[in-house]
């Protein structure tokens, strides 16, 4: 059965990571929805979040083939129950439409957005969210004209205390296998 | 001696070495045992080579004719020497020339490190002459790569790159280096490279895995053994031959399988796969218990999946995770090296034996000599058949050769019908199915393997694709048996065009060239026979010559190759006619 995956990925930070990362997708044939990626916590330690929809077999093969690269360190695969995650998105809208009546002003409080910046011009709204929440406002918005819009990929959170990674390389350091940290 | 010169002795130790980067790079191989290169010179890599000039007595550089043949020689010393193969090539087309070369080393886990020149770091980027993103090509056919752009990192990398090479399931790696950090300076140190921490190169072995395996080995009426590469990779071979001895199962092994046990082995029931034997294909979907040990599952060998061993119970021995219900799933994987688990597992497996088991498969074998195999080996018609040339060749050198083939099916005969008395005596390209592996690979094997006698057998199509290494051997002088068998077909594709595609010949029939007089322009011996009376005498003069030898075969033209499980079918589809 097809469904959405959350996979957070933990690698070094070298160059050429994210193509080692992306060309597993690649070969099995698997779409990328959504890709986010910057340092984690973790000094060092680069943290990717992908959302992908596929089926459970796939994923774990892939999350095999993944954590084979010898530059990943581990990979965590979540569906959307198991994650708080959010998305960011940005709204240009003309500053005109704003002042000719009060129905954008109605979405930005029902749909808890902020307004970022006011030209004469134009002006940017923010909204933080599920993707089908940012979506939703991307309509309602695009009557008054959206002149731009941008969503960011999925951040997510796991729902157990602390960040698996750790867990990981805590259970490395027991193993002994933890000596220093690579400089290349 | 005095204190004070005593101290500047010392000094002097600790003073590191300034190297070029390129001496670095050569330094760095010695550290790492290497003698012996195969490689192609070309602009970006000329600071290596000239570096290589004053190493010329401690480095042996073998230029082949073109990159490929570099690669795939490289392959064939790994493999059989089970030491990491090294390869030299210039940026550009000389890279792009080794790229078949390392997806064969990756699907067949061969160890390899190619050092490939790349342009000026400052001209990365820029399209500048014999400039490619050899990175970005190589990433998905390679185990591990990286692109140095300062001499500083040379011997780190180097360290490395073999770590990673050897260890765990091998595998190749591609280090990219600029010209100018060929050109740049190092302190020159060298430190082996035992750890990296995003890489656990055998992973641990879970204790109950064993037990649960051994309960089901314990109770099994009818086990079988699949036996792959893995147990040659992970030199666990006694290891293996002590579990069958105390178990008694039959074991059957895969095409890179072979020669992890002497073909005579009683409990050896042959080979797996589309074109393996009867008894190992029928028995498969029969047994009560699969225990595979260092393979894959690839679909050569387990045909149709949704019909492969549903009956059995599966234990998968593998070092690679990945591996682990990525085709068949495993009730019981045992994770780790062969060379850990295989005793671990039979120091608590009970003593065994299966006669009535065993019986069955040498009742699968009288069926498939009657069917095949006599008329194979021992053909009452007019034509030669490449069964009955491997045969006399295995013999004539005492069943005791390295056995190299190319791709096609010379490849599966030659892998039925030729013996094997110790490991590490195949060459095949197996996961690529690469024409053209088998001329270089069996330089590369008889350099590896000086004191063994190497015999390579290459249809006429694969010959043609590799052929100008026969000018490697003629200056190498390596005393390599190549035997053509000719059928003046692509026989394989041939074969399935007649059994699959209505004999439709489309594009499969070759005109080719004089085989004679292209070896007697490279300088190397060469015989051809065509009829059965003088295949003796041939195969006798060329085992008999001191030399590089190519005995050329003109072979029936439409032979087929059987068994054989048709692709998409199940392993007991398996047709003998």
């Amino acid at each position: 059965m097809q469904q959405e995956f959350t996979l957070t990925i933990f690698s070094e930070n070298h160059v050429g990571l994210l193509n080692q990362i992306t060309t597993a997708f690649t070969r099995r044939s698997i779409n990328i929805e959504s890709l986010n990626t910057s340092e984690s916590a973790l000094e060092g330690i680069h943290k990717f979040t992908i959302v992908v929809y596929s089926t459970r077999e796939q994923i774990e093969k892939l999350k095999g083939q993944l954590e084979k690269k010898i530059d990943v360190l581990k990979v965590f695969v979540f569906t959307s129950d198991e994650i708080i995650h959010q998305e960011l998105a940005l709204y240009k809208v003309p500053t005109a439409a704003l002042l000719s009546g009060n129905e954008i002003e109605q979405l930005v409080r029902t749909y808890g957005a902020r307004i970022m910046e006011v030209t004469p011009d134009y002006t940017v709204i923010q909204k933080t969210g599920h993707k089908s929440e940012t979506q939703e406002l991307f309509v309602k918005l695009d009557k008054y004209g959206v002149l731009q819009f941008i969503r960011s990929g999925r951040v997510a959170i796991t729902k157990v205390r602390e960040e698996l990674l750790e867990k990981y390389l805590k259970k490395l350091r027991i193993d002994n296998k933890i000596k220093d940290i690579e400089t290349f | 001696m005095e204190p004070q010169s005593q101290l500047l002795m010392e000094k002097k130790k600790n003073e590191k070495e300034i190297l070029s980067g390129s001496e670095a790079l050569l330094r760095s191989l010695l550290c790492e045992g290497v003698d012996l290169i195969f490689g192609y010179p070309g602009g970006a890599i000329m600071p290596v080579y000239d570096a290589l000039y004053d190493y010329q007595d401690k480095i042996y550089h073998v230029l082949t004719r073109h990159e490929q043949g570099a690669v795939h020689a490289a392959q064939g010393y790994a493999r059989v020497t089970g030491k990491v193969g090294v390869a030299f090539a210039t940026s550009g087309p000389g890279a792009t020339n080794t790229v078949t070369g390392i997806a064969d080393a990756m699907l067949d886990s061969t160890p390899l490190v190619v050092i490939t020149g790349q342009v000026s770091s400052s001209l990365l980027g820029t399209d500048a002459f014999q400039e490619i993103d050899v990175i970005g090509i190589t990433q998905p056919i390679t185990k591990w790569n990286y692109l140095v752009k300062n001499a500083e990192e040379i011997p780190a990398v180097i360290a490395k790159a073999f770590y990673i090479a050897a260890t765990g399931r091998p595998g190749p790696v591609v280090i990219d280096i600029t010209k100018d950090a060929q050109f740049g300076k190092v302190a020159f140190e060298y430190k082996k490279n035992n750890y990296i921490r995003s890489y656990t190169p055998i992973p641990a072995t879970k204790p109950e895995s064993i037990h649960d395996a051994a309960d089901l080995i314990n109770a099994a009426k009818k086990p079988l053994v699949l036996v792959g590469q893995g147990v040659i990779l992970g030199h666990a071979e006694e290891e293996l031959k002590a579990f069958l001895d105390k178990t008694g199962i039959p074991a059957a092994w895969t095409l890179l399988g072979l020669s992890a046990m002497a073909t005579d082995y009683h409990l050896n029931v042959g080979m797996l796969g589309m074109h393996g034997n009867y008894g190992p294909n029928l028995k498969t979907n029969e047994c009560d218990v699969l225990i595979a040990i260092g393979m894959r599952f690839d679909d050569r060998v387990t045909g149709d999946v949704s019909r492969y061993a549903k009956q059995a119970k599966i234990i998968h021995m593998e070092i690679d995770a990945a591996e682990i219900n990525k085709n068949i799933k495993a009730d019981v994987p045992v994770l780790g090296s062969v060379k850990d688990t295989l005793p671990a597992l039979t120091k608590v497996v009970k003593e065994n034996k299966h006669p009535e088991w065993m019986a069955e498969f040498k009742a699968c074998d009288k069926i498939e000599i009657e069917k095949v195999i006599d008329k194979d080996i021992f053909p009452t018609q007019n034509g030669l058949s490449m069964g009955e040339v491997v045969h006399k060749v295995s013999k004539a050198f005492n069943d005791d050769a390295i056995l190299v083939t190319d791709v096609g099916q010379h490849q599966m005969v030659a892998s039925r019908y030729f013996n094997f008395k110790q490991t590490r005596s195949n060459v095949t390209s197996g996961g690529l199915g690469t024409m053209g592996f088998g001329l270089p690979a069996a330089l590369g094997a008889k350099l590896g393997a000086p004191d063994r006698e190497v015999c390579v057998f290459i249809g006429d199509g694969g010959f043609q694709m590799t052929i100008q290494e026969l000018g490697t051997i003629f200056q190498t002088k390596a005393k390599v048996k190549i035997i053509i068998l000719n059928n003046n077909f692509l026989g394989m594709v041939r074969q399935w065009q007649e059994l699959f595609f209505d004999r439709r010949y489309a594009s499969t029939e070759l005109v080719n060239p004089d085989f004679q007089m292209i070896t007697k322009g490279y300088g190397i011996e060469c015989a051809m026979v065509q009829s059965r009376d003088e295949l003796d005498g041939a195969i006798q003069s060329m085992a008999n010559h001191d030399g590089p030898f190519l005995l050329e075969v003109k072979v029936e033209k439409e032979g087929n190759v059987f068994p054989m499980v048709p692709a998409g079918c199940s392993v007991s589809d398996i047709r003998l006619e």
